[in-house]
């Protein structure tokens, strides 16, 4: 099984043919191999300027291994990201949607590539700058929702600002916390399940909830992996709505995988995932 | 900040976790509750010890010590002057003590000590356990009291042990005796009769019964001028319980008997200076109980005058005729080391015909005993706080699978894996800081209404927890030390944290994306 915590094993000092004007471009090829699949020689098409980007993944590629098998799921992938841009990332069941979403969001660490925010590489930073990234620059939203059931709607909401604060900066500054954190949750449609503990909110009020969560830290990037998928579609349709009058009104950058076309629709652009890497655009 | 209220949610919503705290509870509870007990009895005993011996003894070689206390106190005084509150000289002589009890003779081997009444309560806590009020205000007198001996053990305060045999000790006592003895049909051995005395003693009184076999009852004979309404042989200090027995009454009281009164005759025989060592005796008048609360003491200490004791004893010098003792006791100042003073005045008195040491010294395989006996039962009773630690160590790992995705949530909205690491260290020690307040609560309370538990337990069992009997104690002493506790309580928070890394690392070290897709 790739072990994902030997991450720094990987920075081999052989340079990559990739065009990679900011940021240093490392080749992570002959290690990876080791751990993952097997690195692609070259990009299959030219990649945009990273810099020219929010976020850019240049040549992603990322292999799971159960035992003896491997299972490739990312193959070279290559996308950019506009600022302000609304994307729906379409793909299949086991497409690799919901990978890229965690290599993009730092969550996890591709075996081969780059990726990049604002023209400068991220994969490979330390893990509290990742942290720190994935506290203020990302916000995540997740087809289970994913709220700490122990704590209410709104103390789930502030849990990103609790997470950035010591003790006494929270606890100085959390009428502030309290107050931002009320108004989000009244812009999703919360206002009145404030105190309310995930168990006693509906899908569609925790999906809310969680995307009140995910801007709270006033982030500029949204990445949502199949957000309407456990929603009927009355509810859906509302979580769809309250991402797009976001990305128009406060002009946040959204990435949102799913595997539904119609939901995609409501994005600026839909790029499909076939095959580990994006089909056309 | 979202480690604390984590902590605090898991702590109330968690039941199964404070299930596994109680093991924390019960053994910080005993320890506390143990060695409450433990350091109330060894410092009881301490005080007691401490109470009958003197800081520091200087003594002889022999049954006969040196000549002339004065010019060793002197020299104490010299070498270790400003340490030292108030000296004495004391004479001390193994001795067989005889009793008439009812007309029946009984002999017990003491030990006799003569002592300086006005000096030797500045050194020991001799006159604190008299029974006789005046005694005990440091006027200390070999005088027969009139009345007003005690008749409730004056120690055990409020709910001491009743002695209304007491009350009628003293001159009171003495003159029932001697009319008892002056009624003419009743010329059997009485109170003082059986006893008479050797020529050698130097006793100011006529007494021309002296070559006389002193065991031939004679007692119209005896003594014709010795009115024993109004006089009393020389005094003495009785050790309590040689004097009396403890007898229960049933349900839960107890008595003390008295063989003898204040105002009693008692006879002595101890052996004089001379080479080979001779017997002598004499007649004793009690005038008072000594009563230590150890049983040891209380057993076998006869107090009589220093004076007297040499002038039976014949120990004078036969060079310069300065009166001999056995021994100098020394009370020290406060917060002086006895150590130190005992070494600086080995230094000056030849180890060879000298012996000195400190109260400590003379104890010591007792309080090393009792010592030993504290700190075993400390590591056991502490193994039971460690044992609680692996149960801990098991939920804790329970709770960290259980709260897998939860830990995937938090990192990526940005927790560190320090940061999950403290939720569970903090989570540990916010356990142990329950378990062991509640135990320490629990032992608190259990130390400070003991002796009613201890009543409820023998009422339950019918078989009494704390026997006066066995006990001189009334009460099972207790002292809580603020140290013990707070090291207890520290130990059991720091095996509650210690069993909490393991999980706390194993938390930290989850992939966030595989902790996200733990269902």
């Amino acid at each position: 099984m790739c072990d994902y915590s030997r991450r720094d094993a990987f920075d081999s000092p052989v340079p990559l043919p990739i065009d990679g004007a900011a940021g240093p471009s490392e080749a992570r090829g002959p290690t990876a191999v080791a751990c993952g699949g097997p690195a692609e020689a070259a990009p299959r098409r030219p990649v945009r300027h990273p810099a020219a980007n929010q976020l850019a993944a240049v040549h992603l590629s990322k292999t799971y291994r159960k035992g003896q098998a491997t299972v490739p799921v990312l193959k070279g992938l290559s996308l950019s990201v506009r600022r302000g841009e609304f994307l729906a990332i379409v793909g299949q069941s086991g497409s690799g949607k919901s990978t890229l979403l965690h290599l993009l969001g730092t969550l996890d660490a591709p075996d081969g590539g780059a990726v990049h925010l604002d023209g400068e590489r991220i994969d490979n930073l330390p893990g509290w700058k990742r942290d720190a990234l994935r506290n203020k620059q990302f916000g995540m939203i997740f087809q289970m929702y994913h709220l700490l059931p122990e704590l209410t709607a709104l103390e789930n909401v502030m849990a990103p600002l609790m997470i950035r604060q010591s003790v006494w900066q929270f606890l100085r500054h959390r009428r502030d916390h309290r107050a931002a954190a009320t108004e989000l949750l009244e812009t999703v449609g919360l206002g009145h399940r404030l105190k309310h503990k995930p168990r006693e909110l509906s899908g569609g009020e925790m999906q809310r909830a969680a995307i009140a969560r995910a801007l709270v830290a006033g982030p500029q990037i949204l990445l949502a992996d199949e957000p309407t998928g456990n929603l009927d579609r009355s509810s859906g349709e509302g979580i769809l709505e309250i991402l797009g009058s976001l990305n128009r009104k406060r002009n946040l950058t959204i990435v949102m995988v799913t595997h539904d076309q119609a939901i995609a629709e409501r994005a600026d652009r839909v790029v499909r995932l076939v095959d580990g890497r994006i089909e056309d655009e | 900040m979202y480690q604390l209220l984590l902590c605090w949610r898991y702590l109330r919503t968690r039941y199964i976790a404070l299930a596994s705290i109680i093991s924390v509870t019960l053994g910080v509870a005993t320890m506390i509750v143990v060695n409450s007990v433990m350091s109330g009895f060894t410092t009881e005993m301490q005080n007691r010890i401490h109470g009958i011996l003197s800081d520091v003894v200087v003594s002889g070689p022999g049954l006969n010590g040196f000549p002339d206390p004065e010019a060793h106190m002197a020299k104490i005084r010299e070498v270790a002057g400003d340490q030292i509150e108030a000296m004495t000289p004391t004479v001390a002589v193994p001795a067989m003590l005889s009793l008439n009890v009812g007309g029946e003779h009984r002999h017990f081997p003491v030990q006799l000590i003569g002592v300086d009444p006005a000096t030797q309560s500045q050194v020991s806590d001799f006159a604190k356990y008299l029974q006789h009020p005046e005694n005990r205000t440091g006027r200390m007198s070999f005088d027969l009291r009139d009345e007003g001996y005690d008749v409730r053990d004056h120690q055990a305060g409020a709910d001491g042990l009743e002695r209304p045999g007491m009350a009628v000790a003293g001159w009171e006592w003495r003159r029932r005796l001697a009319e008892f003895r002056a009624m003419p049909p009743r010329q059997e051995p009485s109170e003082t009769g059986p006893f008479g005395r050797s020529a050698a003693a130097l006793d100011s009184e006529p007494d021309p019964s002296a070559t006389v076999d002193p065991f031939a009852a004679a007692p119209d004979r005896a003594e014709p001028e010795f009115d024993m309404a109004t006089r009393q042989h020389t005094g003495v200090v009785l050790g309590i319980a040689l004097a009396s027995h403890r007898r229960s009454l049933g349900d839960g009281r107890y008595e003390d008997q008295f063989l003898v009164l204040p105002g009693d005759d008692v006879a002595l025989t101890f052996p004089t200076s001379g080479t080979p060592p001779k017997m002598t005796n004499d007649k004793f008048t009690i005038v008072d109980f000594y009563e230590s609360k150890m049983s040891e003491y209380d057993s076998s200490f006869v107090f009589v005058p220093i004076d007297k004791l040499q002038e039976l004893r014949g120990m004078y010098d036969s060079v310069t005729g300065a009166a001999m003792v056995s021994s100098i006791q020394i009370k020290l100042k406060p917060g002086a080391d006895g150590d130190v003073v005992r070494d600086r005045l080995r230094a000056v008195f030849p180890p060879h015909y000298y012996s000195v040491s400190t109260w400590r010294d003379q104890q010591g395989p007792l309080l090393a005993a009792v010592h030993m006996e504290s700190a075993i039962l400390n590591v056991l009773l502490f193994l039971i706080i460690a044992v609680a630690g692996f149960g801990i160590l098991a939920i804790f790992l329970m709770i960290v699978v259980e709260k897998t995705r939860d830990i995937g949530i938090l990192k990526s909205l940005g927790a560190s894996g320090w940061g999950i690491q403290r939720i569970f260290l903090g989570y540990g020690l916010s356990l142990g800081a329950v378990g062991s307040g509640v135990g320490m609560i629990l032992g608190l309370l259990f130390v400070r209404y003991i002796n009613q538990i201890a009543d409820v337990l023998g009422w339950l069992t019918g078989q009494p927890v704390f026997d006066p009997e066995i006990y001189y104690f009334y009460k099972i002493p207790t002292i809580v030390e603020f140290w013990t506790v707070a090291w207890i309580v520290f130990g059991a928070l720091a095996i509650a944290v210690l069993a909490s890394i393991l999980p706390a690392i194993r938390a930290s070290r989850l992939h966030p994306v595989e902790a996200l897709r733990y269902v």
